[in-house]
């Protein structure tokens, strides 16, 4: 039988990996790109993307940004 | 003996609640907040008497300054990490802390796996928001309205330093440093001068040389005395100066030189050589000067550039760094401090993977190029908003990053296993394991303590030096202890 020490010990270390596991499951790692060129060099492609998620109303959002000052 | 390096950060966010009838900053970052700390340990409370913010290097306690605290700021909202970190609500914001790291590369580590709990408390958070609303959290310094918050560093110094060495070794290194650690802003703020472009958030924001204030008419030089460590060893340089990066590399120069240069001036290799004409004047035309070619008047009637000043800087750490001094680390810092004065010297926009602003730059001449916007059109602050965006799939950087448009300094898999795990080899080691292990039996925390909840009552743990508490020292106690049995051999050890 393991101490009771010993158990809790390998509890928390059950309890940390399920914890990373559940972190690697929402940042899945990246697909290694080969393709490492200079960013003009796909720029069209990287335009696009850029044309596709950028927020819409971007007059009103960049409006309604607005903070508190902090340090 | 020199100082060891000890660095930490703390990162202040913007947040911005898609689609809600109102916006209220407090309220999101308190949501934000308290999302990742119900999936973390039991609430643990921090330790503020080992706080005095309003203590002032140049030896007086600013009284004037003192906020007038209302009941209900007692319950701020705080969260002890284990990786040894810290994350609360601060003002209006969410904060973020690294743990104190020995080296310029754990820092990039500890700092991008703050991005990630900030990225995994949004998931967590917008499940209780209503369908259509969406959290945006972002990692930049300013809403372009005048209304900054801050990305501030520390260093561990050695109290033997005259303060004004340090003022006067470290401000023309601060004012020029910005060509390399800028995180690049379209249009300008605060009454400085229009600008289309510029190279740093935060460089409107500046009208003092020194003082205490980190909120109004923000100093160069911060004169925060608060080590928490040995005060009688021991200073903690506060600085504020700084922009939010999101390119590791940028990262790490900025704290890797930065390290530098304060082991320098412990030296006292670098005093009063560069001291500027006008620090507050040259700190917003050199953000503006995109070719970095301008000089800058230096009291002893030099004119030098922002790259030459640095370049000088660069030259005395070659000259005076010990061998024990230039780790693998401290060198791989110096070649890409080198590398990129040389790039900055013959074409800046040949940075275009490395550097924050250049990275920015380039991003925003192509989109105008293909749109034909004007500079200060709203798509065009949109995007240079969006690049510090925290969501893999919006933000602008992070999309830059996994198609392996920037340079890397990790891995993704180093910065996962930072959101778990403290760095070995400071005292964040002895407090992020003690969290892990021991959390029902912890009191509170603060840096420099920890306070047990043992049988005989509380038990304070002072850790003074930041560079104890190491897996090298304690790891083998930790791992073998009963809490009780941890308390009882530091109280002898400490006989």
């Amino acid at each position: 039988m393991p101490s009771e020490k010993q158990q809790e010990y390998k509890d928390n270390a059950i309890k940390e990996n399920e914890a990373i596991k559940e972190n690697e499951e929402i940042y899945p790692n990246p697909e290694l790109n080969e393709n490492v060129d200079e960013l003009t060099e796909d720029l069209d492609a990287l335009l696009d993307e850029i044309d596709e998620i950028l927020e819409e109303n971007s007059e009103e959002f960049v409006e309604n940004y607005i903070q508190r000052g902090g340090q | 003996m020199s100082t060891p390096t000890i660095i930490g950060t703390e990162t202040e966010f913007g947040i911005s609640v898609k689609n809600a009838r109102e916006q209220d900053p407090i309220a999101a970052s308190t949501l934000v907040v308290n999302a990742y700390r119900s999936r973390n340990i039991p609430t643990i409370s921090w330790d503020y008497a080992q706080e005095s913010p309003l203590m002032d290097a140049r030896g007086f306690i600013d009284e004037s300054q003192k906020p007038i605290v209302e009941e209900d700021t007692y319950s701020v909202i705080n969260d002890i990490l284990i990786n040894g970190g810290r994350y609360y609500v601060d003002h209006a914001h969410p904060e973020y802390c690294t743990p104190e790291c020995s080296n310029a590369r754990d820092l990039v580590k500890y700092e991008k796996a703050g991005e990630l709990i900030l990225d995994l408390s949004r998931l967590a958070a917008e499940q209780l928001l209503l369908d259509n609303q969406e959290i945006i959290i972002y990692k930049n310094n300013t809403d372009y309205k005048g209304h900054s918050y801050g990305s501030h560093e520390n260093y561990l110094m050695s109290r033997k330093i005259d303060f004004s060495d340090i003022v006067d070794g470290l401000t023309p290194f601060i004012v020029t440093r910005q060509i390399i650690t800028g995180s690049g802003k379209v249009g300008a703020e605060n009454g400085a001068g229009e600008t289309d472009f510029q190279i740093s958030q935060r460089a409107d924001f500046f009208e003092k040389e020194v003082g205490l204030s980190t909120m109004v008419e923000r100093p160069i030089i911060n004169t925060r005395d608060e080590p928490h460590a040995d005060s009688t060893r021991y200073r903690r340089l506060h600085v504020i100066v700084g922009d939010s990066n999101m390119s590791e590399f940028t990262i790490y120069l900025k704290v890797g030189i930065t390290a530098i240069v304060l082991q320098l001036i412990e030296k006292q290799v670098v005093r009063n050589q560069f001291a500027l004409n006008e620090p507050v004047t040259a700190i917003k035309s050199i953000s503006r000067d995109l070719m970095c070619n301008q000089k800058i008047e230096l009291k002893d009637g030099r004119n030098l550039t922002a790259i030459e000043i640095q370049r000088a800087y660069l030259n005395l750490a070659q000259k005076h760094l010990s061998d024990d001094e230039r780790t693998p680390i401290v060198d791989d810092v110096m070649q890409k401090w080198d590398f990129v004065l040389n790039r900055l010297q013959n074409d800046p926009m040949s940075l275009g993977r490395h550097l924050d602003w250049i990275i920015k730059k380039k991003l925003i001449d192509a989109y105008i190029a293909r749109h034909g916007f004007k500079w200060t059109d709203p798509q065009v602050r949109m995007l240079d908003l969006q690049y510090h965006d925290l969501r893999p799939d919006k933000g602008l950087y992070l999309r830059l990053q996994k198609n392996g448009h920037v340079e890397r300094i990790l891995t993704h898999e180093e910065v996962v296993h930072a959101i778990q795990h403290p760095p070995s080899d400071t005292r964040a080691y002895f407090r992020g394991t003690c969290l892990r292990r021991f959390p029902s039996h912890i009191h509170s925390v603060s840096w420099n303590s920890i306070i047990f909840n043992g049988p005989s009552g509380l038990e304070k743990i002072m850790m003074e030096r930041p560079h104890f508490g190491t897996q090298e020292i304690v790891g083998e106690m930790l791992n073998n202890c009963t809490v009780d049995e941890l308390v009882n051999q530091i109280r002898d050890d400490c006989k």
